[in-house]
């Protein structure tokens, strides 16, 4: 089998499993469609890590290959090719991998969904979007996965397409995504208008000559041309990986399953953005303007959306604020010049928040789809393996030490504190704060879940959809399909940070994808004080993470455990923070009124003054009504009487002989 | 002696003659039909007279085709009448409006 048949095998596997599960539901039925999905993807998996472990051991270069010309247009080539780095072949990894397992997890937590072959479809869709999207040598190709991947986001999140609040989210989500494609977009006809290409290494080859250029933007000021492709390429980032202020769907796309909230909204489509920004480093290195603007969004949405999920009440929300948060770290990291850190911690990141995205997902259906904390707890007797397996995940999420979290985090710390960048002080302050934080709302979300007295009771025949607190069978464990892929996915959120800090962060893998400016490379610094993931680990002991970690957890274990009334306290002393945080700071509201009722006014006034107003009544009824204002006029004249006609007719000859008469050449 | 202008005066005041008719007569149809003919031989007077003037035949050879039109039309029109008539019972011009606007 040739190279190239191997890339093409990885992504359209997933496609035909797509196609399969969903085009022929009926002929396939329910097993048949987990059956062709878990196949494709699995497949795919294993050719990625394949390729993975080609690449580890040396025998296999970077392979950059352009598959199929789509046509020519003016010299530009719009091409399918296949970019496969390093960077690619992780990424690759991790998504296929992080699919699988959410692939298994589905066949447990759909069983009952009268969609279940078009979840399948869906996700398997997704991945082949995904793997377009990470595998992608052109700049056309990358939007085209990015788009793909933001309708599969679409689609999924109003699965339940009959729930009034998942109609609203996917809209939302769909909307404010296209702010920010506008944004990349722009950035991309902004590369193909300067480089004249949309070929990565044909542009990345060429940024450095571009770097006195400018160009001048509405308003008349002159911008750095590759300050402006960055910026407005980072607007695309901002909307698909939800950094504020256009983060505002991701916590509205709780609505969607469960399996698509680990998979879609916290282990990949999210952190395509952080992806993107990474690839495009070569263009991003030669602006500091645009990185200190990374870096202080990432700095404002790490701490910010961090602060909200300690109020939230919904198990999946407040999982869903932590990723805005750890979201807000990697995008730090790359403010920071720390690309390699941001992919790290994407990677670990993709592992532990599918981790409890899917134990999320275990307790909401031992739950009978209650998703409310205050009706839960002490469910540790009831299902231990989600328990153990949610514990490791949030030890590897606040970064304890030797856990795969602290490795990816505490890096991207020591590299912003290294940082020179124009704002990196406010974002040191942002991402050490956030530790306490993220300690907090992760041991209130484990406490509240697993932990304490039991807010429910069971109570027979409350029938179908019982009141809050109320169950009909007491909660148990879920089957192996569920539990599998959380043990499967504990794994490497306790192994692979250890494991992989050494060769991606400070051995040079992500060296041929990452480009970095000497006087940026923050993570080359950081690299001389390295002496193996042992050592750092022992010596977070010394710092001020670690202690703010240990600080946030004994402060929630007090508050969650033991005294629950202070946090009533809190909330009674501090009303004005409490209202802020549990109305996230009024974005919504803010939205609402401005842009939503804005267009709609807008919209309103142009029906009623433009459409209804001028075209209607000015153009088309005003066309008419001057036609019958004239024809008013005009039908006096006519008597019905034929020597009127008759009268007009020599009154019109003479006139036009006499014209004739006087007007004709030679007299 | 008989002068061209003789000839077209004559042409003339037949065709004014005609046309004062069409404008006059409020009462008959027929009587604008006969108008109509009238200004007919009005032209064909001046293409003959202009023919023997100029010596060139292609003058009266008009008037033959006009006089065939003129009786084929004169037919048709008193053929229009009569069904005029047995609709309307009447062929007063006054009453013939229904062109008004």
């Amino acid at each position: 089998m040739s190279l190239q048949t191997t890339l093409l095998l990885i992504p359209l596997l997933p496609l035909a499993g797509a196609v399969l599960a969903g085009l022929f539901r009926h002929q396939v039925g329910r097993a048949g469609s987990h059956i062709v999905t878990i196949l494709g993807v699995g497949l795919s998996f294993a050719l990625s890590a394949w390729i993975l472990s080609q690449q580890i051991s040396g025998q296999l270069d970077t392979v950059n290959i352009s598959i199929y010309t789509w046509m020519v247009a003016d010299g530009i080539r719009f091409q399918i090719g296949f970019l496969v780095d390093h960077l690619t072949s992780l990424m690759m990894c991790v998504v296929t991998f992080v699919s699988l397992m959410v692939h298994i997890y589905t066949i447990g937590y759909m069983r009952e969904d009268p969609g279940y072959q078009r979840f399948f479809s869906y996700i398997a869709l997704f991945t082949f979007a995904m793997l377009m999207l990470v595998m992608s040598n052109n700049f056309l190709q990358l939007f085209f996965g990015w788009e793909a991947v933001g309708l599969v986001s679409y689609l999924l999140i109003g699965f339940w397409f009959k729930k009034e609040s998942a109609i609203a989210a996917n809209l939302k989500a769909f909307l404010v995504n296209r702010v920010g494609d506008f944004g990349f977009l722009l950035g991309i006809a902004a590369v193909l208008m300067t480089f004249g290409t949309l070929d990565y290494a044909e542009v990345f080859s060429q940024a450095g000559t571009m770097v006195d250029q400018t160009i001048s933007i509405p308003g008349g000021m002159e911008w750095n041309i590759l300050t402006f492709i960055s910026v407005c390429l980072f607007i695309g980032a901002m909307g698909k990986s939800a950094q504020a202020p256009l983060h505002v769907w991701l916590p509205d796309s709780m609505e969607g399953p469960t399996p698509i909230s680990a998979l879609i909204h916290a282990a990949t489509m999210v952190t395509a953005g952080i992806f993107m920004v990474a690839r495009m480093s070569p263009i991003f290195e030669f602006s500091d303007a645009a990185l200190s603007f990374v870096m202080l969004v990432g700095a404002f949405t790490a701490l910010s959306m961090g602060l909200i999920g300690i109020v939230q009440n919904d198990v999946k929300r407040v999982i869903a604020y932590s990723t805005l948060s750890q979201l807000g770290y990697m995008t730090v990291a790359l403010g920071a010049s720390a690309y390699s850190a941001a992919i790290f911690h994407l990677m670990t990141h993709a592992f532990f928040k599918a981790l409890l995205f899917l134990g999320a997902g275990s307790v909401i259906i031992a739950m009978h789809h209650q998703q409310d904390m205050r009706y839960m707890g002490g469910l540790r007797k009831y299902m231990p393996v989600t328990w153990i397996t949610a514990w490791i995940g949030t030890l590897a999420l606040i970064g304890f030490p030797f856990f795969a979290g602290f490795y990816s985090k505490d890096a991207i710390i020591e590299a912003v504190a290294d940082s020179h960048r124009w704002g990196s002080g406010v974002a040191y302050f942002a991402v050490v704060a956030g530790v306490l934080i993220t300690a907090i709302y992760s041991f209130r979300l484990l406490y509240l879940t697993f932990h304490g007295k039991e807010r429910f009771e069971v109570v027979a025949d409350v029938g179908d959809h019982p009141p809050d607190g109320q169950l009909a069978h007491a909660p148990k464990e879920s089957p192996w399909v569920i539990t599998l892929p959380l043990i499967l996915l504990a794994i490497p959120s306790i192994f692979i940070g250890w494991y992989t800090i050494e060769p991606v962060l400070f051995g040079g893998w992500l060296d041929d994808s990452i480009m970095v400016l000497e006087k940026n490379n923050v993570l080359a610094e950081l690299g001389e004080n390295f002496h193996g993931a042992t050592a750092m680990a022992t010596h977070a002991l010394y710092t001020l993470p670690f202690w703010l970690m240990i600080a946030g957890f004994a402060l929630s274990t007090l508050i969650y455990m033991f005294r629950p009334a202070i946090a009533d306290n809190i909330r009674k002393r501090m009303p004005f923070i409490y209202r802020l945080l549990e109305n996230k700071y009024y974005f919504d509201e803010f939205y609402q009124k401005v842009f939503a009722s804005g267009s709609v006014r807008l919209g309103r006034n142009l029906w009623h003054k433009a459409d209804a107003g001028f075209i209607d009544d000015g153009l088309v009824n005003g066309a008419a009504r001057v036609v019958e204002w004239f024809a008013a006029r005009v039908r006096r004249w006519q008597s019905g009487f034929l020597y009127d006609y008759a009268f007009a007719m020599i009154i019109g000859l003479i006139g036009i002989l006499a014209v004739w008469v006087t007007m004709a050449p030679g007299r | 002696m008989l002068t061209l202008a003789h000839f077209l005066t004559l042409g003339a005041i037949l065709f004014s003659l005609s046309v004062a008719g069409i404008f006059i007569n409020r009462k008959n149809v027929i009587i604008l039909l006969m108008c109509i003919e009238l200004m007919l031989l009005a032209v064909n007077m001046n293409f003959v007279a202009f023919s023997r003037f100029l010596g060139n035949l292609d003058g009266q050879l008009f008037v033959f085709f006009i006089l065939t039109v003129a009786a084929a039309e004169a037919a048709i029109g008193l053929a229009i009448l009569v069904v005029l008539f047995r609709n309307r019972q009447t062929i007063n011009i006054a009453e013939l409006d229904d062109l008004k606007g």
